[in-house]
């Protein structure tokens, strides 16, 4: 049983890093939890509870800007940016469904894990987003970096460095993040009853138009039903229209596509993001795959051929979202060297604990990148008391 | 070079100084090693022509094993280095030192691959902004961030900066448009941080790499996102009577939910300058222009040139003009390109600033500039990408003048401290170099900055990459690392724990 502490302001939260670095107790760094089941299980004594951290300070819909206290809910900022036809242009999933947890989380938790959606291909990750932060390193010392503004180059760019560290560098008090207006309306199509190979082609030619597609996902048979490579576009209503048939026309030769209503868009789109094709209660292993796009049908074609898996993809195939059969390894090995034929990179997201502490749930990096990552993560943390081995066994 | 303090010349490689020359000729052969006072002149400075400095021996290599080679051996010897690339940076980052290997890039100068269907291309680091859009634009595509200095600068040299453009706000900057480096340690390695797949694993080095001005590795490679072009682009040509009232319709613009493809103001003296210099047409009785420009489908511009002209009207605009034509949209950006020239034509100097601040300042900021400007004796002109609030002040002054080039200095200090208590920072694409570097500390504090510093240790815990750039002060690695400990005196039961 772990013990918690529940700071209520920075200076609290500096004050229990500064204890938990004295008395050498490893931390569990939580928000609200939603995470937790993401990442090796890390060897702690002590949770830092995060959750009342909470409170919007700044937001600026005019300046695209808004800073909050690291564990503010994602929900009511989310809320917050609708009112004024805002959003995180990111597309930032909920992964509550596919995990078993209560909700989409805090922006701390969407901060550290640097997971985006569908719209990631065209407008970027949370990292490309995030503009400032301040927080306790695992020094024990309070600082910050960044800044409220888009364009800055004042020092080395920590924000990015931060985001996607999941917990293990610093703990978040204060992140300001960028926003962006949402698109007034959208539009989806399918095309149905490509094979992974011609969907991919497909949605190259789509990102190879000037159609600003935003979204572009291939559904394979049996996932839903026939096999459908959907493309949304967004923007003004006119704009939309017009590109939705250019874009149609220019795959034509596909075979007929079928139109869908912003509503049926926006909740298949949502489905996409949040993976709700595998959020069917169990805890089977589901990978998270960055290839480069036109790899994605191979790569999906090598583990398929080694064991009994189910995907999708996102990001016009850059994205594959596997779920492979229960076993004890999560079928690492076969994932891996489906991976390892490109550039590419494999996450497993979802698995029993005790298959998360026997894996490399995080990519392994190659020798030379994997002592720089020791280097900075030992420059921020050299105790290792935060999320310690969550990362990685060694850090 | 007014009173800039370098890291303490290495008496021992000044001697050593032939026997290097001799040892890097092994490494690269021919003329890939310059020792000669007089050749190496020509990579005395930078963009930032103010300060000067011959380096130890400039080295060209041309393969990525003489890179690695070169820096082993620097790192085996103890020898500074200073990656360079075009040398345009306007804040001294590739200004050499006495006692360090200059390494230039230049050589580096080829696209390898375009890979169209994965939206990317392969480059050297020595290729130009420029030559990237030119290699695919015949495809229809093109590499979105584009500094002014785009036909000079080198894509290695924007990694380094994280330079933008004038499409930024809607396009990103470099690091938003950077899938994959190769980059060579000080020790001599060759790692490979991304690809042409999204994200990174793990930390994001990557976007560490971008905008380390040098500092952690030499980029040998680079892998970039490039874009179909729009299918259309229209510029709106706004002259506003006082620079609130264009401000405000800039927010204004943002707010109705449009991100411009470019949104670019300049104030009076600007516009008086690019008018006499290219003729572009520019409304020369008001004290704002702004350049609007959208992009994408007909129909879509259309509406919105249509929407955004309304915004102007209700903002009090007092001219406006709409292009019509490709000739007519390049005519309303040849001024704003052609701004920094054109002022360095009504002045004998002039002296560029790169500050950020949030938008709504700008009222302000430029009020406190017209009487620093007049506390100084010295003008100011200013062109603004007024869509993200960076702000580039053109100090003019003439180095001629004894006590001018200082004068200027100081008054660039004082706009930039402005900046930053305003809510902005130092700069926002130009880079902190050994220009902006003792100013670091009214932005951060001493922590802040040794986590950043450490960050330098990561990579290169010799600090023999570019030293005496962007940090104020060196420590030694070792001193940083140290922690101060006080066990059990931290106070604690005022935390609520179960
Ligand atoms: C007229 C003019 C207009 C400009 N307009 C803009 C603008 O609109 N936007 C903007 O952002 N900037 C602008 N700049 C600044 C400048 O062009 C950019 O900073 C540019 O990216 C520098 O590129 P470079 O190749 O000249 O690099 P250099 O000046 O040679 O070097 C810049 C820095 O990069 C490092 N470096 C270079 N190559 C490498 C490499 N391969 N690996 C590691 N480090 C490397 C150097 O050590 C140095 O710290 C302008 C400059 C001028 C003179």
């Amino acid at each position: 049983m772990s013990s918690t502490l529940k700071p209520e302001d920075a200076a609290q939260l500096h004050d229990a890093v500064q204890w938990a670095v004295a008395e050498e107790k490893p931390l569990d760094v939580v928000g609200l939890g939603t995470k937790r089941a993401i990442g090796r299980p890390s060897q702690h004594e002590f949770t830092m509870d995060l959750s009342a951290l909470t409170g919007v300070t700044l937001y600026e819909p005019e300046e695209l800007v808004l800073s909050a206290r690291a564990a503010t809910p994602r929900a009511e900022v989310e809320q917050l940016l609708r009112d004024k036809n805002q959003e995180f242009a990111f597309e930032p999933p909920d992964l509550s469904g596919l995990l078993g947890a209560s909700g989409p989380g805090t922006l701390g938790g969407m901060v550290a894990s640097n997971l985006a959606g569908p719209r990631r291909i065209k407008a970027g990750a949370v990292r490309d987003h995030f503009l400032g932060f301040s927080g306790v390193s695992g020094r024990g010392e309070t600082f910050k970096s960044g800044g409220r503004v888009v364009k800055n180059v004042t020092g080395y760019d920590l924000p990015k460095i931060i985001a996607g560290s999941w917990g293990t560098l610093a703990v978040l008090s204060d992140i300001t993040l960028k926003v962006l207006p949402a698109a007034e309306t959208e539009g989806s199509f399918a095309v149905e009853g490509l094979s992974d190979e011609m969907a991919v082609a497909a949605m190259s030619r789509a990102f190879q138009s000037s159609c600003e597609v935003s979204g572009a996902a291939h559904l394979p048979e049996g996932l839903l039903g026939a096999a459908a490579t959907v493309f949304r576009i967004e923007g003004i209503g006119p704009s939309v229209e017009y590109r939705l048939e250019k874009l149609a026309a220019l795959l034509n030769d596909l075979g007929a596509s079928e139109k869908m209503d912003p509503e049926a868009s926006r909740d298949l789109w949502r489905s996409i993001r949040d993976v709700s094709f595998f959020a069917n209660g169990s805890d089977r292993p589901v990978w998270r795959l960055s290839v480069p796009p036109m790899d994605g049908a191979k790569v999906a074609a090598a583990v398929a051929a080694k064991c009994e898996a189910r995907w999708f993809f996102d990001w016009a195939g850059g994205l594959i979202w596997c779920e492979v059969p229960e076993a004890d390894n999560a079928s690492e090995q076969i994932v891996r060297a489906a991976v390892a034929q490109t550039s590419g990179h494999a996450t497993l997201i979802r698995a029993p604990q005790a298959i998360r502490a026997a894996v490399d749930v995080f990519h392994p990096p190659e020798p030379g990148l994997a002592l720089i990552a020791q280097n900075v993560k030992t420059a921020f943390d050299p105790n290792g008391i935060l999320n310690p081995g969550r990362m990685y066994a060694s850090a | 070079m007014s009173n800039l303090k370098m890291p303490e010349v290495d008496q021992t490689a000044l001697a050593r100084r032939q026997e290097v020359a001799a040892d890097l000729r092994r490494i690269v052969p021919g003329e890939g090693v310059i020792d000669e006072a007089e050749e190496m002149r020509a990579y005395e400075s930078d963009g930032l022509t103010a300060y000067k400095q011959v380096p130890l021996l400039v080295v060209l290599p041309e393969t990525v094993e003489q890179v690695s080679a070169v820096l082993k051996y620097a790192s085996d010897n103890g020898i500074k280095v200073v990656p360079r690339g075009a040398g345009t940076s306007l804040s001294g980052g590739a200004l050499p030192l006495a006692d360090g290997i200059l390494l230039g890039l230049g050589k580096f100068n080829k696209v390898l691959e375009i890979d169209y269907d994965n939206r990317c291309a392969v480059v050297q680091p020595g290729v130009t902004n420029l030559a990237i859009t030119q290699a695919v634009q015949h495809e229809g595509f093109y590499y979105a961030p584009d500094p002014s200095s785009q036909i000079a600068c080198t894509i290695g040299g924007n990694i380094a900066e994280n330079s933008g453009g004038v499409h930024c706000l809607k396009y990103g900057l470099t690091t938003n448009n950077v899938l994959g480096l190769e980059v060579v340690l000080i020790t001599g390695e060759v790692v490979r941080i991304g690809g042409k797949h999204l994200d990174s694993e793990g930390y994001d080095l990557m976007g560490l790499m971008v905008g380390s001005e040098g500092l952690l590795g030499v980029v040998t490679e680079v892998t970039v996102r490039i874009l179909k072009a729009p299918e259309t682009a229209r510029a709106v040509l706004v002259g506003f009577p006082s620079s609130e009232d264009a401000g405000q319709c800039v927010a204004d613009v943002i707010s109705s939910g449009i991100i411009a493809g470019g949104m670019e103001m300049m104030d009076k003296p600007a516009i008086h300058a690019a008018e006499e210099f290219v003729q572009a047409g520019y409304p020369l009785d008001v004290e704002a222009l702004l350049i609007v420009e959208l992009d994408g489908p007909e129909a879509e511009v259309d509406h919105l040139i249509e929407r955004v002209s309304q915004i102007a009207e209700k903002n009090n605009s007092v001219s406006m003009r709409v292009s019509n034509s490709e000739a007519e949209r390049a005519s309303f950006w040849a001024g704003r390109k052609a701004a920094f020239p054109a002022v360095g034509r009504i002045s004998p100097d002039y002296y560029c600033m790169d500050g950020t601040i949030p938008r709504h300042q700008l009222p302000k900021v430029l009020g406190r500039m017209n009487e620093l400007s007049q506390q100084y004796g010295l003008r100011v002109a200013n062109v603004f990408h007024a869509g993200d609030g960076n702000l580039h002040p053109l100090i003019l002054y003439d180095a001629n003048v004894p006590g001018e080039l200082e004068k200027a200095e100081d008054f660039g200090s004082d706009i930039l401290t402005l900046c930053v208590e305003v809510g902005g920072v130092l700069t926002g694409e130009h880079g902190v170099g050994v220009e902006k570097r003792d100013l670091m500390p009214t932005m951060f504090t001493e922590t802040d900055l040794n986590h950043q510093q450490r960050v330098k240790c990561a990579f290169d815990p010799e600090g023999l990459l570019n030293p005496g750039k962007v940090f104020p002060e060196l420590h030694r690695c070792a001193e940083l690392g140290r922690m101060h400990i006080h066990r059990g005196q931290v106070p604690f039961p005022d935390i609520p724990r179960f």
